[in-house]
């Protein structure tokens, strides 16, 4: 036994066998008691409890939701709701991280102060703060009887009403899918192999495909109009509620404009990072060759820039997609929250939990493959950063 | 022949004014815009919090509410709950001793000349016990304080300080680990580190304080408040033994090579040679993370504390200062940039003054 113990390889074995052993056990004991003490409560295990009807309403749902539905589509809603919230603040966070990132690396002293306060200060609060912090705001916004109206839109304690189109629901999704197509045609005529044609061509191609995308969408939605009903449909009061348009909750509106707040002082640094990384000698070599500032901008500093952010950003997409799960502290029904009631209300703890983790890893783990799969397909030969 | 090189006259205070805000059209619209906003923000900003706003008590809510600029006399009637929560009045001095001991802690520790294991260990080990006592009572002729008492920026900074506390070490565990040569040792320790992280740090709190007593034998399950810096020093470990890892990849094989060369035994490659150089590599990251999870500690108020912000929330949430949310918020956003932004200040030194070294 001695002499054993003394051998390198059989310590290292026994090592690792008492490691993975020792873990495996816990987690063994832990769900062993977990399982007598539901069963105690009067819990069966199992994924039977995901075909029962929940018996509680969600807030907030973007497929058609009551409390007769089975939990498993109550998993659903929440995911959807996850994901809807999560792109709805990436974008924003996107959008206002570019200008701020953009503002901080201008060659203008005002725009850089004004930029870096702006990161400073929201950077340096905590999420949930500003997420409290616009709730109280908007929920201390005046009743419908007395909201604030602009553009046709009403501001109120129940939520942003806006107008919204007399659509039928296919084919609004159809219309939303042809306007990203819009977005994403452009890039995908603009590929590389296409290089040889001169840029003129190629751009009068984009922006080709980008508006027959437009015109689609537009027609999609004209065909598709409610008969007899205006094609917008405003907001207006009735008796003591608002009727008509599109309401969009305070939950909501609150968690999409704190992540987009806090998120895009994160996206302006890592924006601000990817221009620190071009070299210098690129865009010296680029002016030389007589190229305005904005081809310096577009055709080198962009897409350098770009592919040095993009690893780093992916992880700050994949962190403001799990901050979603600040909605329990409002009352928005995220993925999170759908498995807190759940846990609440059904008891069934353990498959609960399980899911949430499968439901995580599932989102995390597509959002690094399809980064890894962009990130490989714009990766340059060799080290073009520096220098 | 000499050359004579003759620098070119200074241009005048005018001059350079123009040429720095005003080169182009465009730079000049671009300043004349940021300027405007700049104005804008700041002139509003000034008038609510200080020109139109009300400072004292005196008038009560009321004329408070009336005031067109902020209202900090709420501030000046609940700053005891936001700081202290539900911490008993008449001991409520022990609870600020607590904080500023945290704070002294902290700065002891941003020091270079503390920057060795056990000086380290030390003060956050003397700090840890002497916030303990001051908290707690029950010692000394202080009177007796349960945690489900302990509130407000107190409890922020307990569980704060507690996470780093546990969770450093574990860190730097799971760091060897997971670069350990035995497959199996560092695959598993693989999974743990990158399942927490793909976690949200909300579903782990809640895991800690309310499915986790479901799971121990009864006698195990302890305080809520234990098992939720349990859950978050997890957390905090899994990002830095990723940091940790990094630093430790930084350190060139040829120093563990030298070391082993030399006849040092594992634990002394690992604590004289390879953890020193990797800490060092490590350390901005390290700060940075340690500003995350201080932000990060606010979130324990979704699992029913009674920290700062859950404080905050009661101080404008009962009674007649309903009105003064913003007011509320702005104090605590005020308390947290001041931590926070300290703190990542301080980052922004470390790492001027370390790259001073590698230039």
């Amino acid at each position: 036994m001695v002499s054993l113990l003394r051998n390198q390889k059989a310590r290292n074995v026994l090592l690792q066998v008492l490691y993975v052993g020792s873990l495996a056990a816990l987690v063994l004991a832990g769900v062993m008691i977990a399982r007598r003490n539901l069963a105690e409560q009067g819990i069966t295990s199992g994924f039977d409890f995901l075909y029962k009807s929940t018996g509680w309403d969600v807030n907030f749902s973007l497929l058609p939701a009551t409390a007769n539905d089975p939990y498993w589509w109550f998993f659903l809603i929440g995911i959807i709701n996850t994901l809807f919230l999560g792109s709805v603040g990436l974008i924003l966070a996107t959008v206002v991280g570019t200008i701020v990132g953009l503002a901080r690396t201008s060659s203008n002293e005002l725009a850089r102060l004004l930029g870096r306060t702006y990161v400073d200060i929201f950077r340096n609060i905590p999420l949930i703060l500003q997420v409290f912090f616009w709730y109280a705001i908007i929920t201390h916004l005046p009743t419908p009887r007395a909201a604030h109206e602009a553009w046709g839109m009403l501001l109120t304690s129940r939520g942003l009403y806006v107008p919204a189109p007399n659509v039928g629901g296919v084919a609004m999704a159809l219309a939303i899918l042809t306007v990203i197509a819009a977005v994403v045609l452009p890039v995908w005529l603009g590929r590389t192999s296409r290089l040889s044609q001169p840029i003129g061509k190629r751009l009068a191609i984009q922006l080709a495909g980008m508006a027959a995308a437009l015109a689609c969408a537009v027609l999609v939605l004209l065909v598709a109009r409610l008969p007899d009903a205006p094609l917008l449909d405003f907001p207006a009061l009735q008796g003591l509620n608002l009727k008509g348009g599109l309401r969009i909750p305070p939950e909501f509106s609150a968690l999409a404009i704190a992540i987009a707040i806090y998120g895009g002082s994160y996206i302006a640094e890592i924006v601000r990072g990817g221009f620190k990384a071009i070299g210098k000698g690129q865009v010296e070599a680029a002016l030389s060759m007589g190229l305005s500032p904005w081809r310096v901008f577009t055709l080198v500093k962009l897409p350098l820039a770009l592919r040095a952010m993009l690893p780093i950003l992916a992880n700050q997409y994949v962190w403001l997609i799990k901050a979603t799960t600040m909605g329990i502290a409002v009352g928005f029904t995220d993925f999170f929250m759908v498995v807190a009631l759940t846990i609440n209300h059904s008891g069934q703890t353990l498959e609960a939990i399980g899911i949430l983790m499968a439901g995580f890893l599932t989102i995390n783990l597509s959002l690094a493959a399809v980064f890894n799969r962009i990130n490989k397909a714009i990766a340059l030969k060799g080290n073009q950063l520096r220098g | 022949m000499e050359m004579v090189i003759v620098a070119p006259p200074a241009p005048g205070r005018l001059e350079d004014l123009r040429r720095r805000f005003f080169a182009t059209p465009l730079q000049a619209l671009l300043s004349l815009a940021s300027l405007a906003i700049m104005v804008f923000l700041a002139w509003n900003l000034l008038n609510w919090a200080i020109f139109s706003a009300v400072f004292t008590t005196s008038g009560g809510p009321e004329a408070c509410q009336a005031a067109a600029g902020a209202c900090w006399s709420v501030i000046a009637a609940r700053w005891r709950i936001i700081l202290f929560g539900l911490y008993p009045f008449e001991e409520q001095w022990r609870s600020a001793l607590a904080c500023v001991t945290v704070v002294v802690m902290t700065v002891l520790s941003c020091i270079p000349a503390f920057w060795t294991g056990r000086r380290i260990a030390l003060v956050w080990g003397a700090g840890a016990v002497l916030y303990y006592v001051l908290m707690k009572g029950g010692v000394l002729g202080l009177t007796y304080v349960g945690e489900e008492a302990w509130g407000g920026l107190a409890l922020t900074l307990f569980i704060f300080v507690t996470s780093c506390l546990i969770g450093f070490p574990l860190a730097i565990c799971l760091a060897l680990m997971r670069r350990s040569e035995l497959p199996w040792i560092s695959r598993t320790t693989g999974i743990i580190i990158d399942g927490v992280r793909s976690l949200p740090l909300i579903s782990i709190l809640f895991t800690f304080a309310i499915v986790l007593p479901f799971a121990l034998p009864q006698w195990l399950a302890g305080d809520k408040l234990y098992r939720v810096i349990l859950g978050s020093a997890l957390f905090f470990s899994a990002y830095q033994a990723e940091i940790v890892r990094g630093g430790m990849q930084g350190v060139p094989n040829g120093q563990a090579e030298a070391a082993m060369a030399l006849g040092m035994s594992y634990w002394q490659r690992i604590s004289r040679i390879l953890l020193p150089q990797a800490m060092r590599n490590a350390l901005p990251a390290t700060i940075n993370q340690f500003v995350i999870s201080f932000k990060e500690t606010s979130l324990v108020v979704i699992v029913g504390f009674f920290e700062i912000l859950a404080s905050g929330n009661a101080a404008y949430g009962t009674g007649e200062w309903r009105f003064a949310y913003i007011e509320v918020y702005a104090f605590i956003a005020f308390i947290y940039f001041v931590f926070v932004f300290s703190l990542s200040r301080y980052g922004a030194f470390l790492e001027r003054r370390m790259s001073v070294g590698e230039r």
